[in-house]
């Protein structure tokens, strides 16, 4: 069975530099559904040490109240990545985030890390979590490999930087670099049924760039996005709240669907539509949504 | 003796200060007392003329000597001069023991400092001091016990006779012969002069120091020629560009910006953020983000703020030009915006310091407050706040109208971070006393806020504002867990300044500093 907390709500995750303790130490005051603790680029190569003594500090002794805790891991062509592992199973981490994902081998290499580290530990063994980071041509179009390779894997996040510069473009503004990326990515996550995770909007100064880039990948079936600052998180969550027409219909259809199953009809209407079981996990997680942005206080989910 | 705020006062101090301690913030309502009046010399004569060609000429003819009590207004703020070449004039005449009842001193004045060392000033009246002067009295160096009063409670303590100014030194950006002075309209600008008007009302003598003689009328004249005695002109008073700043930069600091959208969230849920409302704010960055989350509020939900009080600044002054505030009615100005305001718009009108706060006159304009929104360096699980004394027990703030505002607004709210730096600012104990909890209602940090046990009809709010909700000890509690229970500040024995309630009573007093001496 499947780790309870693999598809969790997941629309907001933002970067934390673990050399940063005065950054690490309260980051829930600002509500994100999941934090990413770096170990990676944010952290300077000769303070990897450091940091990882922060990171673990953190894991065990801070309450992040609810917030999920993932940790970027340093790259597998690095000296560092089997010990940011080991003090991430040590420390408790939720979900280890694998940088530069080329193959489901990748995933591979650090399951089997993770299990050992479970094990010297004494962690449950499958409790900590994982996902890909694609950053290049090759991981993305190995999306669908990737997703499939783990039961630990809760989904993929593309990481526009370094993907653009393999594809020899950059950054534009206008989203047209990432296109194929996303729209290859979200089809290949939803096959595989795991998330899928957009890239960070790095440019602060433009709030508006950044709320258009949510709704594109809000319209796309995203399930989150990266961010870099504080002050993108409401801006992400209330893109990803639902509407209050869409949350009565939703009731409506989990409520119908769960009474017409009893009672041995399959399809029907309601307000219109036609209804049928295939409605009842997008109206389930239109709830779930709703929930956790505070706009439903019903217990449908 | 124990007093209200649970602070043990000395009776020796009692004694030196002629003091009693707070027995309640309106323990004295109703009092009755017999204000004090200064002794004057009349101007008959119409030919004598009040110029003088320099401070020194000005305190002979004032007849300055040993023991006096000189008096300032800190209206220039870090860009003043008056200070200190009237100070450093009284001791190139070998003049000692004065005595400076200041609305306010700061950086700026770090040069009296060897005065207070060589005993040419042996007391201090101020609402605070920070720089110098400050570490100078923490380290012991003042003759006397240094006083700290609120804007609203110097006001008190000249109109009391508690002190008596013998000369008045007022700073003024425009003088005519005659001695009307204006604050605007001259090279260096401070847009009111409200807190020297109780100054030049009780002062025997007093002095206008301009660096802009204009042709007489100077009028609408803050401070009327009937007070004033001479009109010294000198080089400069002021360094415009300390005195009035351009706007600060809205912050950026997301913990800054929660904590105003926290604050703002909870005043628009109260029953008083209706038509008319009454605010005050300070200048910090939470303080300001704060009012511009509200004006965003007051737009959607069509609702006015009809009065706007205190010290000001040109978010404040944005908004009585969009027409979301009816008058602004100001007693300090912290920019240009807010000076050139004051200066221009109708609606935007100087008061005296004894009308925006004194708590022994009739009626304060504070006392019409719904809301004020202030900082604080410290808040303790009672309320209490400080907001003199610094983590290491070290004088480095100032009361301004902190405990007047608090006392009077229905509504009071502290903004602080949880911690500064790597110090609870929520805490067990706070250092110093200078605003009682009885007067702070709402506590609103980055993690949540919390509602003053004695006002439980602010908790129906504070409930369906969506911000989350803690008792004071809780979050006390989370500070502690972050950065660890602080151990208490030594201090020396000899007590040094007290903090001076509205009322004129000893809230706390302040201790000698020391170096921390390890236990083992």
């Amino acid at each position: 069975m499947s780790h309870p907390d693999k598809k969790r709500l997941r629309r907001s995750m933002m970067f934390l530099n673990c050399q940063k303790p005065a950054l690490i130490k309260d980051p829930y005051i600002y509500q994100p559904d999941s934090i990413m603790l770096d170990l990676e680029d944010a952290v300077a190569e000769n303070q990897k040490d450091a940091a990882r003594f922060s990171l673990y500090h953190a894991l065990r002794e801070i309450d992040y109240r609810g917030v999920e805790r993932v940790v970027r891991i340093n790259g597998l062509d690095t000296p560092h990545w089997k010990e940011d592992i080991r003090v991430c199973v040590a420390g408790g981490a939720d979900v280890i985030r694998i940088p530069k994902c080329t193959c489901g081998a990748d995933v591979h290499t650090v399951e089997r890390d993770v299990l050992a580290a479970e094990r010297e530990f004494g962690r449950e063994e499958g409790s900590t979590l994982l996902m890909a980071a694609l950053e290049s041509c090759y991981g993305v179009l190995n999306c669908l490999e990737i997703c499939k390779a783990s039961d630990r894997l809760i989904g993929v996040a593309l990481s526009g930087g370094d993907y653009t510069r393999d594809l020899q473009t950059g950054i534009t503004g206008t989203g047209v670099e990432l296109t194929g990326a996303r729209q290859h990515m979200i089809i290949a996550a939803r096959a595989a049924g795991v998330q899928c995770f957009d890239t960070v909007f790095t440019n602060l100064g433009d709030m508006e760039g950044f709320r258009r880039e949510t709704e594109t990948i809000h319209m796309m079936g995203f399930d989150g996005k990266s961010l870099v600052n504080p002050r993108q998180i409401p801006i992400v969550h209330e893109i990803f709240t639902p509407k209050e027409k869409d949350i009565i219909f939703a009731e409506k259809v989990v409520q119908e669907i769960d009474s017409k199953k009893a009672q041995g009809i399959g399809v029907f209407t309601v307000d219109g539509k036609m209804i049928d079981i295939a409605f009842y996990d997008g109206a389930k997680r239109t709830l779930m949504l709703a929930k956790a942005a505070g706009v439903y206080g019903g217990n449908l989910v | 003796m124990i007093n209200a705020v649970g602070r043990d006062i000395p009776e020796e101090v009692m004694k030196a200060t002629g003091r009693d301690i707070f027995r309640g913030s309106l323990y004295h309502d109703n009092r009755e007392y017999t204000k004090a009046a200064p002794t004057v010399r009349a101007k008959i004569d119409p030919t004598r003329s009040k110029l003088v060609g320099s401070i020194r000429e000005a305190l002979n003819r004032c007849g300055a000597h040993d023991g006096m009590t000189i008096s300032f207004h800190h209206h220039f703020r870090e860009g003043d001069y008056v200070v200190n070449m009237v100070m450093e004039e009284i001791h190139n005449m070998g003049l000692r023991n004065i005595r400076i009842c200041a609305s306010s001193l700061g950086k700026a004045h770090d040069p009296i400092v060897p005065y207070i060392e060589d005993g040419t000033i042996t007391s201090i009246l101020s609402s605070g001091v920070r720089g110098k002067i400050g570490e100078a009295i923490s380290n012991g160096k003042l003759r006397d016990i240094a006083v700290m009063y609120s804007h609203g409670g110097r006001v008190r303590c000249i109109e009391e006779g508690r002190v008596h100014i013998d000369i008045a030194f007022i700073g003024a950006p425009t003088a005519d012969e005659c001695g009307n002075l204006r604050p605007n309209g001259g090279k260096s600008n401070c847009g009111v002069l409200s807190y020297a008007y109780a100054d030049a009302q009780y002062a025997d003598h007093v002095v206008a120091v301009t660096d802009c003689l204009v042709p007489f009328p100077n009028i609408p004249a803050s401070i009327s020629m009937v007070n004033v005695d001479y009109v010294c002109t000198v080089d400069a008073i002021g360094d415009p560009a300390k005195i009035a700043t351009g706007a600060a930069k809205p912050t950026t600091d997301q913990r800054k910006l929660l904590m105003a959208k926290y604050c703002t969230d909870f005043v628009v849920a109260t029953p008083y953020f209706k038509e008319g409302f009454i605010y005050q704010t300070g200048v910090g960055g939470a303080s300001i983000a704060s009012t511009i989350y509200l004006a965003e509020v007051m737009r959607q939900r069509n609702i006015r703020m009809g009065l706007g009080l205190g010290g000001i600044a040109t978010p404040m002054v944005r908004l009585l030009e969009e027409g979301l505030i009816g008058k602004l009615v100001d007693t300090q100005d912290f920019d240009l915006g807010a000076v050139e305001s004051v200066g221009s718009n109708p609606n935007h009108i100087e008061i005296t310091g004894s009308e925006y706060a004194n708590p022994m006159n009739k009626g304060a304009y504070v006392n019409q407050l719904d809301f004020v929104i202030l900082a604080a360096l410290e808040v303790d699980i009672h309320f209490n706040c400080n907001v003199i004394t610094d983590s290491t027990g070290l004088i480095t703030g100032a009361q301004g109208g902190h405990p007047d505002t608090a006392a009077g607004a229905k509504c009071t709210i502290v903004i602080t971070p949880l911690l500064q730096g790597r110090s609870p600012a929520v805490c067990a104990d706070v250092t110093t006393v200078t605003t009682p909890g009885e007067s702070v209602d709402v506590v609103v940090t980055e993690y949540g806020l919390a509602v003053n046990p004695l006002r439980p009809d602010l908790m129906e709010a504070a409930r369906s504002c969506g911000v989350p909700i803690y008792t004071i000890e809780e979050l006390k509690d989370m500070a502690y867990a972050i950065v660890g229970t602080p151990e208490p500040i030594q201090f020396g024995d000899r007590i040094v300044g007290i903090v001076e309630a509205r009322d004129g009573s000893i809230i706390d007093v302040v201790r000698q500093i020391k170096e921390f001496e390890f236990a083992d």
